[in-house]
Order: structure tokens, then sequence, then C-alpha cells
């Protein structure tokens, strides 16, 4: 979506971690790599809180087994709008609903529509940019004059705009959201690959008779993957903002599917009322995540900057 | 300068008629076509054929694009809201100078509050309030906008009865500005995006600042820290923010989608979110071209400022 504040960080002279030279001595890059990022510790704090909250979404259903796709059942089986009790531990919402059960449930959605719609653009981005790069002249100009034009459509009325005539689920949302944020990676990939092309591996390739697919397929695109792993984080915390905008909205999945922005919107209804159980459990969910998602992807950036500097 | 003005106005027109074209596409790829969206269901083959006459869509796919464009550069008509019973250009076109004070208002009060912000975290870098800054800067970039709205009214309207839980119903740009009490509280939570992006950036945008040449001969020559951190620094760091606020545009006028429909705010969207729950396309289509030509007069209102600003964008 926006500039992120992690992105517009990058140039500050103190980005480059002291521990850059320290560890130089021994391993290959990648362990430099996971060095860099371990000396960070918000990035390793980061980078538990997601892995914690897949297992919460994805295997915290296994112990923790509640009712969250039949609504005739909850509605009379189950006290609506309850406060958290021990049956309840996060209370229950206006369908009786568990409350926790429902982050679960709703935050599977919210993440794998995060992590789709960051693959899906990144894919489009990265061969947008490389190939826009690298053959240049017309091509370039046609495809950046796109880019320009998208980028200049505030990325929430396009998306309104596609959810409603396509109508949302959550196939249409990750393919809606891929297929609108690929703008920033395929303009950074670009970038990159402008500088890549003249360097000496690529003429190297050139003369050896290796063709324009193969140049940008086995040489540019995998030395751009340092900047594609960073931005890809930062897009799927994007990702999962703009769901939840779209949730809020009501062009979140249906009903009796839901997702973290969704859960929100039909909370406020109720928070307003003192229910404060059913806006602030899901709306700490979506901070904790995008909050991880940006230490994780500032702390990345940190490491590729380094790998780079050592070349 | 009159060459890049000349230059850059032409590149504003070719990507008007870039989001002319889109907007265009949005029309024509509705699954069963714009007639049986309008329509209904259970349209009969008749009413379609009526309605597609009516506008022009049994023509070929070139003609209905000159059409289109016709439409909008000669009558400025952007199609008609079924819905509302009203062309989607006078539903606009009485809500826009409310966003646009909105908008304007946030950004205004952003750059207030996120500039001295990123100066006192350089001038007190790596101290308890640069961290507290920055912290603070990640959890408001990560915090859903709708989430931020509905808190502050939980908290500043219905609980401490401090502001409004609404922003005020008027039907002019004088009335919404009657009562500053009810649009503190939308300016605040669309401007907590903006603030922590730019005060992240003017902390950086200070920070490489003070690496320069010219910091190094000012401090040389005996200028006082005071001097050196606002009269050279801080002024070559403020023209990137030019930049940073055209790219920011887009994200801020989408931000007030979800802020005015938190305060039902009487704007631009709020009328798009009634379009959506309503399934008004062609009113959705409207608003995204306004909000998209916005965009990019906005856009080149920043570069030709900072080409006003910073003459070495002039002479390149």
């Amino acid at each position: 979506m926006a500039v992120s504040p992690a992105t517009l960080q990058s140039g500050a002279p103190e980005t480059a971690p002291a521990g850059g030279e320290a560890q130089a001595a021994g391993g290959g890059l990648t362990s430099q790599l996971l060095h860099v990022f371990a000396e960070n510790r918000l990035a390793v704090v980061g980078a538990v809180v997601i892995v914690l909250m897949i297992l919460f979404c994805f295997v915290g259903p296994v112990f923790y087994h509640t009712n969250q796709t039949d609504t005739q059942k909850a509605l009379t089986t189950a006290p609506a709008n309850a406060p958290p009790s021990w049956q309840y531990p996060l209370g229950t919402d206006e369908n009786g609903f568990d409350m926790l059960g429902r982050i679960m449930y709703g935050g599977q959605i919210s993440l794998i529509v995060g992590f789709a719609a960051a693959g899906i653009a990144t894919v489009i981005g990265v061969i947008v940019g490389a190939v826009s790069g690298f053959f240049g002249a017309f091509l370039d100009g046609f495809l950046m004059r796109i880019v320009d034009v998208l980028l200049s459509v505030p990325l929430l009325y396009l998306l309104i705009v596609l959810a409603v005539i396509f109508h949302p689920s959550v196939e249409i949302l990750i393919l809606v959201i891929g297929f609108t944020a690929w703008l920033v990676p395929a303009r950074l990939v670009r970038g990159e690959t402008l500088s890549l092309r003249t360097r000496e591996f690529v003429q190297a390739v050139r003369v050896m008779g290796g063709g324009g697919t193969r140049i940008v397929g086995r040489h540019i695109i995998p030395n751009t993957i340092g900047t594609i792993i960073v931005n890809t984080t930062f897009q799927v915390a994007d990702a999962i903002l703009l769901l939840a905008a779209l949730g809020f909205i009501g062009l979140g999945v249906p009903a009796p599917k839901t997702d973290w922005g969704s859960m929100i919107a039909v909370g406020t209804n109720y928070a307003q009322s003192g229910d404060w159980w059913e806006i602030y459990p899901t709306g700490l969910a979506i901070v904790l995540v995008v909050v991880a998602l940006n230490f994780v992807g500032d702390a990345l950036r940190d490491a590729f900057e380094v790998r780079l500097q050592r070349r | 300068m009159t060459g890049y003005l000349i230059r850059r106005i032409a590149q504003s027109v070719v990507v008007v008629f870039g989001v002319v074209l889109l907007t265009f596409i949005l029309t024509k790829i509705i699954p069963g076509g714009a007639a049986r969206a309008a329509l209904g269901p259970k349209a009969t083959p008749l009413k379609i054929q009526v309605y597609n006459d009516q506008h022009h869509y049994n023509v070929s796919i070139y003609q209905q694009f000159w059409i289109y464009i016709w439409q909008i550069v000669r009558h400025g008509s952007l199609g008609y809201s079924d819905k509302y019973n009203q062309s989607v250009r006078s539903l606009i076109d009485e809500r826009i100078p409310k966003t646009l004070v909105l908008v304007g208002l946030s950004t205004i009060f952003a750059l207030i509050v996120a500039i001295p912000l990123g100066v006192l975290q350089v001038v007190r870098r790596n101290k308890p309030v640069d961290y507290i800054v920055t912290g603070a800067s990640f959890v408001g970039y990560a915090m859903p906008a709708f989430l931020l709205g509905e808190l502050l009214i939980l908290w500043f309207a219905l609980d401490l009865h401090w502001f409004s839980f609404e922003a005020p119903q008027s039907n002019s740009v004088w009335g919404e500005l009657s009562d500053p009490r009810a649009l503190v509280l939308p300016i605040f939570s669309l401007a907590v995006l903006t603030i922590a992006g730019f005060s992240r950036y003017m902390r950086s945008s200070m920070m490489e600042a003070l690496t320069e040449d010219y910091i190094r001969t000012a401090r040389a020559k005996g200028a006082s820290p005071r001097r050196v951190l606002y009269r050279h620094a801080l002024r070559n760091a403020l023209i990137p923010i030019i930049t940073l606020l055209g790219l920011t545009l887009p994200a801020i006028i989408g931000g007030a989608i979800i802020t005015e429909t938190v305060f039902n705010y009487p704007g631009m969207g709020l009328l798009t979110t009634n379009a959506a729950t309503q399934n008004d396309v062609p009113l959705l289509i409207g608003t995204t071209f306004v909000a998209a030509i916005a965009t990019v007069i906005g856009n080149l209102i920043a570069d030709l400022l900072y080409a006003v600003v910073d003459p070495r964008v002039r002479y390149a």
C-alpha cells in the first residue's frame, strides 16, 4: 500500500549493523545472513511472534475445538455476546461463536490471504520489473506507464471496485489484492535490473550465447533475491491490513467464514456498549502480526545489505 | 524550467489517459455485463437490448471507448447511478470539497507533528525518546485505520465525552468547519498513518543530511550545532518530504475512505463505501476515477514544487 515506515528507513547510516565486520571471518553467505539477523533481537522476537501466530491459528483449533461454521447451532446452544468466562475464555460474539476460536478461524483466512496475495504480487512484480529493466526500450516504456497509471489510483478504491464487481470470496480476495499490489516490487526489481544488466557476468553469459530469457531467469532475478524477500515481507503485512480494511467495509469473506477485519467490523457495534472482548483481542492479533512482519523485514534488509557490502 | 514543466505535464496527460482507459476497462469486465448488473438477473432480453441501446453498448468497443472519452471531456459526465437516480458527477461534486478539507487538514496536521518529531529523534538519537517514537510509529503503521478510529471513538467520545463520535452532518464545507470539536478525531485518525511514515522518514533523512560534506564545512566554519542542525541539515532534509508527500497522497486519499466511514463524514469516501454496499458499480468507478485524477494533480503539484525548491532538478 503506502510507503512503509520501514522502507523509508533505508539509507540511514545507522541501519548497517555493527556486527557485520566482527563475524566476517567464518561461514558462507547464508550463515552470515542468519548471524546478522539473529543479532537484531527485535527481528528474532518478530519471527517468533509470526511462527507462534501461524501455529495458534492453524494448529490451535486441533486442541481448542469450537464450532465456527454452524451459525444456527451457535445461536441456539451458546449465549450471544457473553463476557469472558471459564467456558468462553474471550467471550462470544453476536451469534454465540466462541471468540478465542474465532480469532484462530478468522486468522487462518487473514494469514492465507496475506501470504498468498503477497506471493502473487511478488511474482508478477518480479517478472514485470526484470523484463522491463532488461529489455528496456519500448517494452520498458509501456510497462512503466502501466505502473504509473495504477500507482496513481488509490489502492483501496481499486480494491473496492474489483471486490464489488467480482463478489468477494477467499480466492477472489487473494487475486484482487495480488493483482493490485505488484507495483512496488516491479519498480524495485526494475531498478536493480537496470544496474545488473551492464555488469560483467551478464556480458559473459551473452558472450557464451545465453539468450534474454536465460539471462533474466537465471542471472538477473536470482541476484535481486534480497530485495525481493525483503519487499515480500512488507507485502504480507500490507496485504493483511488491506484485507482487514476490506473486511471492515463489508467486502471481506462472506459469512459464516470470517477474517480479522470483518470480526472487528461486527464487534464495534457491541464494543460501544462495553463488550470490549469483541474487538481488542482481534485488534491485538492484527497489530502483533503486522509489527512482527515489519521488524523481520527491517532486519532482513540489514542482513542483505551486509551481504552486498561484503562482495 | 520550461522544458521540465512541459515534460512533466505531458507525462501527467499520458497517465490521465491511462486512468480513463483503466476505468473504461473496469466498466467492461463486469461479469454478465453492465446491463445485467444494473437491471438485475430477472431482466428480459428486450430490456437489456433497450439498456444497451441507451448506453451505446452495442457498437464496437473502439466506438464505445471514444464515446466514453467524449462524455468525460465534453460533458464531464461519469455515468449515471441508478441506485441514487442521479448523475455520478453531481453526487461526487457535492462531496469532493468536504473530502478535500479532511485530506488537506489532516496532511497539514501530519506535517506539523511529524517534522518536529523526526528532528527530536535526531537530536536525542538512541535515547529513550527516540526508541519510544520509533516504537509508536511502528504500532501506528501496523494499526488498521478503522480500528484506530473506533478506539478513538470509544475512548474520547463515548467514555470521556471530549469530542463528538460523528463528523458534522452538513451539506457545505462551512458547515463541516463550523464544529471543530467534531473534526478533531477524524483528522487525527487519518493523520496517524502519515505521521508514522513521515517521522521515520524525517529521522533518516536528517541523519543522512548530517553526514554530508556541507555539514562538515559548516561545522568547520564554526557554526553552532543549533545552526548546523536547523539551517543546514533540516532545510536540506525537508526537500525530499515534498516527494514523499506526493507518493503518500494515494494512501491518504484511500485512507479517507476508512476514516469517513468510521466517523460518518459525508465525503467521497463515505459515498464510496455506501456505493459498495449497494453494488452501485457506476458510482464506484466514478469515485475511483476522481480519486485517481486528484492523485495525478497532487503528484504534479508536488513535482513542480520540488523543482521550485531544489534547483538541481530544474537543470538536470
